[in-house]
Parts: structure tokens; C-alpha cells; sequence
């Protein structure tokens, strides 16, 4: 995300009809100010953090290893990578797009996945002198982290691929794995 | 109703982290994502302080449910971390990737560290 989408002008197509707030605000206003798009975040985000400490609690940590933290991680690092892949090649963030993009990448996978817990574990593990466990932990969160990121751009990459030979004349926000239940 | 603050103290930390994000960006125009590298940092310095006020002052251990595993854990993120070292792979900044993955890392394991003996302290 390290792209200056945030600071794009909405499209005219992705303004509502029906607000007005939006309408009087400056049409170039970034995202993070917009409360419809703060509240997306936060509801994904939401979710998404009760949905960490559920299967943090369900999935085993032998020997206090924090093996459900990693997991999560890279469960989670994955599918933002196949997500922003995916919404990329379907079409510009407006709309549709953006809304699954803010609902489910930056809010939902963003807090579903972890940077401070996996720090503290990190810690806890140093104090116990389990050099060792601690290091191991760290280097399988990293590259575990970025292996398991390119990944899902390739499944998201190669599913495109394989949908558009099937289906050449597929419009722009077609929505066709993104449907989430929201008018653009 | 642990679970329900938990949901929402993580909703709070997930809109915190993309605001912050946006202001930086707003600000800072570098290859290097330092909005994602300064709220993994801060994160993970509170996320120690707590662990260490609930270790060693009787803080109750719901309150790091909700405020660490919810709003901290929401706040902090992993998989934009990881996505943005692959950006900066994919165009070529190999430095720069191994500078936000490895510095991000160690610094918040720092952090959370200096959180921790901070909160053992006070």
C-alpha cells in the first residue's frame, strides 16, 4: 500500500448521491478524514482482532512457542497480498474496490495480523534465554512473512489470468470475488 | 463483554492505525512506508509497557486483552509490514526492503523490550 492511492481525487463515479457532508467537503480530501472510510476500517479492523483472539486461543503453542501468532500472520499476510493483487487488477480503488480494499485489507487483515504481540513474544522468549526459539520465531515471521505475501499475489495473479481467458470481456469492478454486499 | 470491548478497542486501534498512516504519508513522501515502521514501533513500546504493568503492578489481565490484544493488536499490523518489503522488492529497492523488514523488526522487538523494562520500573 505504499502508493499514493489515499491521496487520489474521488472519481466521480465512487461520490454518493446522497451526502451531504461529501458534498460540501473538498472533493480532494484524503481518505483517513473521510468517516465513512475511517468506519469501514474500524469495522473490519474489529472483526478482524476478535477473529486473532479466537484462533489464538483454539491453535497450540508447544512449549510456549508462539506458533498461533505466527500463523495468524502469515495466514494473514497472504491473503492481503492475493487481496491487493486481486482489486488491483480488477479495476482503479474507487467504489466497490476501495470499499473491499479499506473493509477487508486495511481493516480487517490489518488487524487481524499482529506487529506488537509478535514483538512481545519475541521478548518473552529473550528473557527465558531461548535464544534459539526466539530467533527462529523472528526469521520464520519475516521471511515466513514475505514468502507467504508473494504468494498470494501470485494465486491472485494466476486466478486473474485464468478468469480473463475464460471471460475477456470482464468490465472494470465487475466485482466478481469482491461482492461484499455495497452499492459503489 | 470482555469480547465485545476487545472487538471494539481492535476496531479503534485498526482506524487509529489508518489515520496516523494517512497523516504521515501526508507528510513524509519516501520509498521507505514510515507510517506502517512508526505505528508497528509505538505499538509495540505500549504493548511491552502493558505487559509489564499487568507482570508487575496487578494491573488485571483483561485489560490486556482489550487494550493489547484488541487495541494494540489492531493498532499494529503484520501483513501491510510484510506487503509493503515486498513492494519494495518487486521495484527494485533491495535495500530499502531489507531496512523496512529487518529495521521494522528489530526496533519493535526494542521497543516492546524498553516498554516492558519502563513498566517494571515505575
Amino acid at each position: 500500500m505504499a502508493d499514493p492511492i489515499d491521496h487520489q481525487m474521488e472519481s466521480a463515479a465512487a461520490l454518493p448521491v446522497d451526502s451531504d457532508v461529501d458534498a460540501l467537503a473538498p472533493r480532494h480530501r484524503p481518505l483517513h478524514l473521510k468517516v465513512r472510510y475511517v468506519a469501514l476500517v474500524a469495522l473490519g479492523g474489529a472483526v478482524g482482532a476478535l477473529a486473532r483472539y479466537a484462533l489464538t486461543t483454539v491453535l497450540p503453542a508447544p512449549q510456549g512457542w508462539p506458533l498461533p501468532t505466527l500463523l495468524v500472520n502469515l495466514a494473514g499476510a497472504f491473503a492481503l497480498g492475493a487481496l491487493l493483487e486481486g482489486l488491483s487488477r480488477r479495476g482503479p480503488d474507487a467504489g466497490r474496490l476501495r470499499v473491499a480494499r479499506l473493509l477487508a485489507g486495511t481493516g480487517f487483515m490489518g488487524a487481524f495480523t499482529t506487529y506488537s504481540t509478535l514483538a512481545l513474544d519475541a521478548v518473552h522468549l529473550f528473557g527465558d534465554d531461548r535464544i534459539g526459539a526466539a530467533f527462529l520465531y523472528l526469521a520464520a515471521s519475516l521471511f515466513g512473512g514475505a514468502a507467504a505475501t508473494i504468494l498470494g499475489i501470485w494465486a491472485a495473479a494466476g486466478h486473474h489470468r485464468a478468469v480473463s481467458r475464460r471471460s475477456p470481456v470482464t468490465a472494470p469492478g465487475h466485482g466478481t470475488g469482491t461482492s461484499i454486499g455495497m452499492k459503489s | 463483554m470482555i469480547i465485545a470491548l476487545l472487538a471494539a478497542a481492535g476496531g479503534l486501534g485498526a482506524a487509529l492505525r489508518f489515520i496516523v498512516d494517512g497523516l504521515v504519508r501526508a507528510r513524509v513522501r519516501a520509498a521507505l512506508p514510515v507510517g506502517t515502521m512508526l505505528i508497528n514501533i509505538t505499538g509495540s513500546l505500549l504493548l511491552g509497557f502493558l505487559a509489564g504493568l499487568v507482570l508487575a503492578h496487578q494491573v488485571p489481565s483483561a485489560l490486556q486483552t482489550i487494550l493489547g490484544t484488541g487495541l494494540l493488536g489492531g493498532y499494529t499490523t503484520f501483513s501491510t509490514a510484510s506487503f509493503e518489503s515486498v513492494r519494495l522488492v518487486q521495484s527494485g529497492r533491495i535495500g530499502l526492503a531489507l531496512l523496512n523488514g529487518v529495521g521494522t523488526m528489530i526496533m519493535c522487538v526494542l521497543a516492546a523490550a524498553a516498554g516492558l523494562g519502563l513498566a517494571l520500573l515505575v
